[in-house]
């Protein structure tokens, strides 16, 4: 039996892995994530949830402390933003890397210099090329949703996942929920079995040092090479888009909300323009459609719900007609574009595709960025007929 | 009472073949930890010597369960382990983190003092060649005072760091202080320290033929000397109170140690040291161990 709450996107995110029954927690408090651990501590002291929760001295070792656990076969869970995402860098390689089904809740920040607590996506897309999948959440209910989601796509492609939403826009704002009964939870995610065994019959040196070549073992045997490690993962993340939209149909199935799609699509038919967005952003660009479809445009709005592994078959289909696409970046690749936009592009130059590109940076430091900012965005675009190769910037007159 | 030669379990956890170099400390030391920890044992080891001891994939020298880690992290990953263990109600092993001195005084000092701080059930091996050694020879804290590394060329002019102090500072139940040179006292501390709860940290003299300049075979006479010098102390702090053991024992009871000249004139790393550092270490050795034998006396096993 379901029930609705009103609650905001850490809650949120706490409660998601309440329900996976997460085993370990180690996570250190940042802005605006906070209320992740308080929430979480709560639940293991009251015995809500019986876990073990490390408090971590560090983000660095918030992360080491899920990766070992983890290892050693416990359901693991940790949540950050920023610079804390940044201090776990080196970890995150290593996650991936160790091929463990780590999931983290990230409350979209800007990193400093100068220092900001507000949002934006610079600190989960600075990490896209780590090996983890990442998801980015609209609203609060796909935080919930992604995180019971996440438990059963990891585990199954023992790839770690990041749940992001936005700072403060989603952490601090209270939606309607609707909360998954445990039962229904408890059916839908198997538990979690390790890929090593650490107490099996034979010992084994996990994550040693590999040379550039196979070598053979001592029954001569032919193993990988790092390279070989390496490639496998890419192997794995290059099909684990039909795991997620199994797992999207099968929640659907279940919970009665799917999610067996890659990006979402608004008002798309016969649209000759596109907007695309990721996180928060797509419910303003979804107005802003509704705007300029008032005023005749043939508008619509994409949003990317997987960044990781890039969707660009899908995108490639969901842009096929598009003559005018308008890239809104919570983020920069400082010295080149925003992330989606370039990504944009090369799935766009596979397909052949030449529509106008126009990339906007927005809302950088949790600068507010609405609806009509992104109508007059894409008016102006379509004016200077995609022309305009370098990223233009929205609200930052001084 | 201390375990004698003939008492030690037969079974081998380092095999033959193992990457360290000719006359390493380590190896010495290693063979008996790991004897003393036994079967139901997980270890965490860092970037390190001990990793490339430990072999290249596919083949391993070591036959227990190994979880590599990165450099900063061997406190952090062993709580990791037996946070997971914990949970899943695996409560039979000995959850272990081994690093060097570089790995614990200086890269890894964070999260082994929030480890510690916690009181997080494990054990965490400290074995201490005085230098990043597994990168060439680079100067740690941990590296003595007048010793060269590559980047102390002109001699290091800090005195050690002691990390025996900072950890007492913690209030963590067990501490120990031992010599591969001194093995059987070794191996009784580590059996000691398994059988205790919550953080226990030791603190392991490790001479390096490469990184300290002595020929490989008189690892065991140089371990030896660093004792007789009293430049390396065998004590145990249980709950806050200090006693020595072995050599060092011995030698508060008899009052007899060696001057430091004769441990530091067999390495090549105290081959620019000036007769003013030599006497300065002597006063400063002549000093510590005075505290060490007042606190020894306090112990009631004098």
């Amino acid at each position: 039996m379901s029930k609705v709450q009103i609650i905001n996107g850490n809650e949120t995110a706490a409660m998601g892995a309440k329900l996976c029954r997460v085993q370990v927690i180690a996570a250190y408090p940042i802005t605006p994530q906070s209320k992740i651990p308080e929430t979480l501590i709560k639940y293991v002291e009251s015995g809500e949830l019986e876990a073990e929760f490390i408090r971590v001295e560090s983000e660095h070792s918030a992360l080491t402390v899920c990766i070992s656990a983890s290892t050693v076969g416990a359901r693991v869970f940790t949540a950050t933003a920023a610079n804390g995402l940044a201090y776990m860098h080196e970890q995150l390689h290593w996650a991936a890397g160790a091929r463990l089904p780590i999931v983290m809740a990230l409350a979209n920040r800007g990193l400093g210099a100068p220092w900001t607590i507000f949002n934006d996506m610079q600190d989960s897309i600075s990490q896209r090329d780590t090996g983890w999948m990442q998801v980015y959440c609209r609203d609060n209910q796909e935080i919930m949703d992604s995180i019971i989601m996440a438990y059963k796509i990891c585990e199954q492609l023992h790839v770690p996942m990041m749940v992001c939403f936005d700072g403060f826009v989603l952490s601090h704002t209270v939606m309607p929920v609707e909360i998954p009964d445990q039962k229904q939870v408890d059916a839908f995610l198997p538990p979690y079995v390790p890929h090593l065994q650490v107490d099996g019959p034979d010992p084994i040196n996990i994550n040693p040092v590999m040379l550039a070549d196979p070598r053979a073992n001592a029954q001569g045997v032919s193993c990988p090479s790092y390279m070989g490690f390496r490639m496998r993962l890419q192997e794995t993340l290059e099909s684990a888009g039909d795991v997620i939209l199994n797992v999207g149909r099968e929640f659907g199935e279940v919970f009665g909300r799917s999610y067996e799609c890659l990006l979402w699509e608004y008002r798309t038919e016969g649209a000759d323009t596109i907007l695309l967005t990721m996180g928060s952003l797509a419910n303003e660009a979804s107005l802003a459609v509704d705007a300029l479809r008032e005023k005749g445009w043939k508008a619509g709005a994409v949003a990317l719900r997987v960044f990781r592994p890039f969707p660009a078959a899908t995108l490639r289909q969901a842009l096929s007609d598009a003559k005018h696409v308008v890239i809104f970046d919570k983020n920069i690749s400082y010295g080149n574009e925003g992330a989606t936009c370039t990504e944009t592009k090369a799935a766009l130059f596979e397909g052949g595709l030449r529509p106008t590109i126009t990339n906007y940076i927005v809302g950088l430091g949790g600068k507010s960025v609405v609806a009509a900012d992104l109508e007059a965005a894409t008016i102006k675009a379509v004016e200077q007929k995609g022309q305009v190769s370098t990223p233009q910037w929205i609200g930052v007159a001084v | 009472m201390t375990t004698k030669v003939m008492q030690l379990p037969e079974e081998e956890y380092m095999l033959p073949g193992t990457r360290a170099c000719s006359g390493c400390g380590l190896s010495l030391a290693y063979r008996h930890i790991l004897k003393a920890l036994g079967e139901k044992t997980i270890l965490t080891i860092p970037a390190c010597c001990l990793t490339v001891l430990h072999g290249l994939y596919p083949s391993t020298s070591v036959r227990l369960t190994n979880i590599n880690t990165a450099f900063a992290t061997t406190a952090a990953s062993a709580t990791g382990i037996a946070a997971g263990l914990k949970a899943l109600g695996k409560t039979d092993y000995t959850v272990v983190g081994i690093a060097g001195d570089g790995g614990t005084f200086d890269i890894g000092i964070q999260a082994l003092s929030a480890a510690a701080e916690r009181n997080t059930d494990f054990l965490y091996i400290c074995y201490d060649n005085e230098g990043y050694m597994n990168t060439g020879t680079q100067r740690s804290s941990a590296t003595p005072m007048g010793a060269f590394t590559t980047t102390t060329p002109g001699t290091k002019l800090e005195h050690k760091k002691d990390i025996l102090a900072i950890m007492e500072a913690h209030g963590i139940p067990y501490m120990a202080s031992a010599s591969p040179a001194y093995p059987l006292d070794l191996y009784d501390k580590v059996v000691k320290a398994k059988n205790i709860q919550g953080t226990r940290f030791m603190h392991i003299n490790i001479p390096c033929p490469p990184g300290w300049g002595y020929p490989t075979d008189d690892l065991v006479k140089l371990g030896k000397l660093a004792v007789d010098t009293a430049m390396w102390v065998l004590l145990e702090i249980e709950n806050g109170v200090l006693r020595l053991t072995g050599r060092s024992r011995s030698m508060a009871r008899s009052g007899k140690k060696k001057p430091v000249s004769q441990y530091l004139q067999l390495q090549g790393r105290f081959k620019h040291i000036t007769p003013e550092q030599i006497d300065y270490l002597q006063d400063w050795t002549d000093k510590r161990w005075q505290r060490f034998l007042q606190r020894h006396e306090l112990s009631g096993t004098a």
